[in-house]
């Protein structure tokens, strides 16, 4: 496997061959910000936080989809991708009704941990307030739009690591919701196992088990590193 | 030095950011030494004073009452900060807002709920109207810090309060910008 060398932040890196920007940064300790990937499941570029600068490139690109090569030289927290990603977060606030005092996730929210990192002390632009459903048909878990981002990373898991092919996409633009088997009440689903790889994998209150109240629902990614691994590697972590 | 004309405003919140204020115990002392508190939820002025320097607003804008104290709030503040959540992104407060218009909203609050003479209360003069929705202070009047927290807790309060009673502008950061 062919070595390659680049640049990242000024500092060289060496990265294996196929490898993204972001794990040859994350392998660095160069922390770039992510809130659709998650470790062990297939990296889609849908949340555009981890927006990088290649110099000879006039776009911005997604580092987690990004394969480095040769001699490329990366900025990662310039001014602009400060600028942009303080905006995505702000837009992501907008669009659901996210109010983190009353949420089951307070403290252990990937949205709201960005939102401090990213220095975001207000949202600049109006609130949508729009109005989402709960579906809390499943008998051991419950999912609610107002905190959904839509970052799919339950329908990834769902798919890919499950196989079960509950969770999937509906509608478009800001109607877009997470939707179980043809848009059925998740209780009714005929595909879904009740693993609870969605629960653990999605990164706000969104998707939650019964039972949680506010600030007490914590996710377990451990248990997906678990199964990836013993999948990918034949290890079995204990 | 003049000392500091200090006020807090309690709008539509559920004044647990001003319980957090007295949350700062004796520090309170040391703020009295340099400020005046001209005006506040704990001090018994009835209007709010001109020429004020620094003044903590609680609270979103939920209502008539609400939208006409801070219009005069701001015409008569130096420094406005936004006090807690609900003042910054609405929080609780505006989750009425995806009910819709404000007779829907009392319809869920007085009349679902009730099933012992369901009345929708109405006293004119007296209970403020609802505004159509509940807005962030910020999409009212243009504010100039921001301290978030549901309730902001004291030392954030005491951090934010040391530095610009020391005439600097206040940068909070880390963990001292979350919501919730």
């Amino acid at each position: 496997m062919a070595a390659k060398v680049f640049t990242i932040d000024g500092q060289q890196i060496t990265a294996t061959e196929g490898q993204t920007v972001l794990d040859a940064a994350q392998d660095a300790g160069i922390a770039i910000p992510t809130l659709c990937h998650l470790d062990g499941v297939m990296d889609v570029g849908a949340c555009r936080l981890c927006l990088v600068e290649i110099a000879g490139l006039n776009k911005l690109v997604p580092a987690c989809v990004t394969k480095v090569t040769d001699g490329m030289v990366v900025t990662t927290n310039s001014e602009r991708l400060q600028r942009y990603r303080r905006m995505i977060v702000e837009l992501l606030f907008t669009e659901r009704n996210h109010i983190c005092a009353v949420c089951v996730s307070n403290g252990h929210c990937e949205l709201q941990s960005l939102a401090m990192t990213l220095g975001m002390d207000h949202v600049r632009y109006d609130y949508t307030f729009p109005k989402c459903a709960v579906d809390p048909t499943h008998r051991l878990f419950g999912i609610d739009h107002n905190r959904c981002v839509l970052c799919g990373r339950c329908v990834r898991v769902c798919w890919y690591i499950e196989g079960a092919g509950t969770k999937n996409f509906s509608g478009r633009g800001t109607q877009s919701r997470i939707v179980s088997d043809l848009n059925a009440p998740w209780g009714n689903s005929r595909t879904c196992t009740s693993c609870g790889k969605c629960v653990q994998a999605c990164p706000t209150g969104a998707l939650f088990s019964k039972g949680a109240a506010v600030a007490e629902m914590e996710k377990d990614r451990g248990k997906l590193e678990y199964i990836v691994t013993a999948r990918e590697k034949k290890q079995w972590i204990v | 030095m003049d000392r500091l004309k200090f006020a807090t405003v309690w709008l539509g919140g559920c004044s647990g950011c001003h319980m957090s204020f007295m949350d700062l115990d004796e520090w309170l002392f040391d703020l009295a030494q340099v400020a005046d508190v001209v005006f506040s939820p704990v001090v018994d002025t009835k209007e709010y004073p001109e020429g004020v320097d620094v003044c903590l607003v609680e609270g979103a804008v939920a209502n008539e009452d609400n939208l006409e104290m801070i219009l005069q709030v701001r015409r008569r503040t130096k420094v406005l900060v936004a006090f807690g959540d609900c003042a910054i992104t609405g929080n609780v407060t505006a989750m009425r807002n995806p009910l819709g218009k404000p007779e829907l909203v009392l319809e869920r609050a007085y009349l679902d709920p009730s099933n012992l003479r369901p009345r929708i209360p109405q006293e004119a003069g007296i209970i403020p109207a609802l505004l159509p929705r509940v807005l962030p202070i910020q999409e009212v009047v243009p504010m100039d810090h921001y301290l978030p927290g549901c309730p902001p807790p004291a030392a954030r309060i005491k951090a934010f309060l040391q530095e610009l009673i020391a005439g600097r502008t206040p940068q909070l950061n880390g963990c001292n910008i979350s919501f919730g």
